[in-house]
């Protein structure tokens, strides 16, 4: 079976000269959720990026069977839907309704069809009742679900979610895991929550200074990097705080 | 914020909300000529000219004291020009600057504040105005929020590590320095929207949900206020 995503040897460089990839392989199998993991400036996000062809390193990057590139960027985009950190960046037309219909407009459907795709996606993310607000009037949560609805609304077979718990509140992290967990796409979660992303993924991969280090069950991957938040004694705190100050 | 206001004062359903973009962009075009056109002490036809407006602002609900004082912000840019004028003698020029730049700012503001902003660049696009020069004005709107979004956290930040009231202004090494950090962040921010747009398929256009329709309503509307203000000019 064609995996949905395969990434050979893919490396990218920004233009200050920063190696951000470095010959990263990658494979993502239809129903499959997979956590990313990696300190800061590891390059998770530069390797999401690349997968709807909004960055191009060198390597190649196929989604859904198709290689990146020119000619085929408009199907990708209608595949592989990222839901970015900041909800924001996402959320710039005036109204939930027209944000949401923004990507089936794009893709081609008449403004009835987009209307009624962008209801169902408000639906499917429980955000019906918002249609007609501002998206700068919603809270954080309410903000991360209508960006879902907008990526949902273009019925991509893969869904990209870049930190998705950041400005969450706990039980908004709940909420959003309840629906994440009902959504048939393939996922690729990168995150450092790690309770999320087990709660999710059966799978992660670990990135370090632009090279993915490691792929495999995200116990084993948490307990292997010691990925966890670390449970410090005061008596920790105060050789801290002395060593600092 | 200005463009928050103006979002939400454009989403009504007034009998101006609903004319198509292009009958009321003629009109207001119709509305600067005449304007631009008329003696500075002809103050009838000016007295006539605002209360056209000041229907207008009634009819479709919008706030007209927030309306009113939303369009001073021209005046300290008319002012200058005024000041100008007024110091070289011209009395009069300095007088019809500030009443017409003045005027010709609600006159604006009443045709954003009854147009989402979609539908006006839409509107001016099929009026004939370049695609890139309607595609920059979408962007200049849009990216407003980020960068007064981004100067609020940093007036905030630099509020919280103010100390003493006698340090409560600004010097100017610090104006600067956030100046440039607000250009640098905001351009970041900006970058990260373009992605967004990009990643749900963007290709350059905005598409509408709603389609421009020009109908009889909306040409009787423009000859109308057309017509109006032509007649008030030449009598």
């Amino acid at each position: 079976m064609t995996p949905l995503i395969e990434i050979r040897d893919l490396c990218f460089q920004y233009e200050d000269g920063t190696k951000a990839l470095d010959g990263v392989n990658f494979t993502l199998h239809a129903g499959e959720t997979v956590a990313v993991f990696g300190a800061n400036g590891s390059g998770k996000t530069t390797f999401v990026l690349h997968l709807n062809g909004i960055l191009r390193g060198t390597g190649s990057v196929a989604v859904c069977g198709m290689e990146v590139n020119k000619d085929t960027l408009a199907r990708i985009r209608s595949k592989v839907g990222v839901v970015f950190q900041d909800s924001d960046e996402q959320l710039f037309m005036p109204t939930v309704l027209e944000d949401v219909a923004f990507g089936p407009l794009n893709q081609g459907l008449p403004p009835e069809r987009a209307i009624e795709t962008a209801k169902t996606a408000l639906e499917q993310a429980g955000m019906e009742h918002a249609l007609a607000k501002a998206p700068y009037h919603l809270s954080a949560g309410e903000k991360r679900r209508v960006a879902l609805a907008g990526v949902l609304a273009m019925q991509p077979e893969i869904l990209v979610l870049d930190e998705p718990t950041t400005f969450l509140d706990p039980p908004a992290q709940a909420n959003l895991l309840h629906l994440l967990a009902g959504l048939p796409q393939a996922k690729l979660i990168v995150t450092h929550h790690t309770r999320f992303a087990a709660e999710l993924s059966t799978r992660a991969v670990f990135f370090e200074k632009g090279k993915l280090v490691a792929d495999g069950p995200v116990q084993e991957i948490v307990q292997r990097f010691d990925w966890i938040y670390p449970a410090l004694d005061a008596a920790d705190l105060r050789y801290s705080a002395q060593r600092r100050f | 914020m200005h463009h928050v206001l103006m979002d939400q004062w454009s989403q009504g359903s007034s009998p101006l909300h609903v004319r198509d973009p292009r009958s009321k962009i003629l009109a207001l075009l119709a509305f600067l000529i005449v304007l631009a056109t008329t003696a500075p002490d002809a103050f009838l036809t000016l007295a006539i000219d605002a209360a056209v407006l000041v229907a207008g602002i009634l009819i479709a609900g919008l706030p007209p004291g927030s309306l009113l004082l939303r369009a001073m912000t021209v005046l300290p840019f008319s002012l200058t020009f005024g000041l100008i004028s007024w110091l070289a003698g011209d009395r009069l020029r300095a007088v019809g600057l500030l009443e017409k730049s003045y005027v010709s700012t609600v006159a604006v503001l009443l045709v954003v504040g009854t147009t989402p902003l979609p539908l006006l660049l839409s509107g001016l696009e099929a009026l004939g105005v370049p695609r890139l020069l309607v595609l920059v004005a979408q962007f200049l709107y849009r990216y407003l929020f980020v960068v007064s979004e981004q100067a609020q956290h940093l007036r905030l930040a630099a509020a919280c590590r103010r100390g003493t009231e006698r340090r409560r202004r600004l010097g100017f090494r610090a104006a600067a320095g956030a100046l440039a950090v607000l250009f640098a962040r905001s351009y970041y921010r900006a970058e990260g929207i373009h992605r967004a747009m990009m990643a749900r398929a963007f290709s350059g256009k905005f598409v509408l949900l709603r389609r421009l329709q020009f109908g009889v309503a909306d040409g009787l509307f423009t000859l109308t206020i057309a017509a109006f203000l032509i007649l008030v000019r030449i009598q």
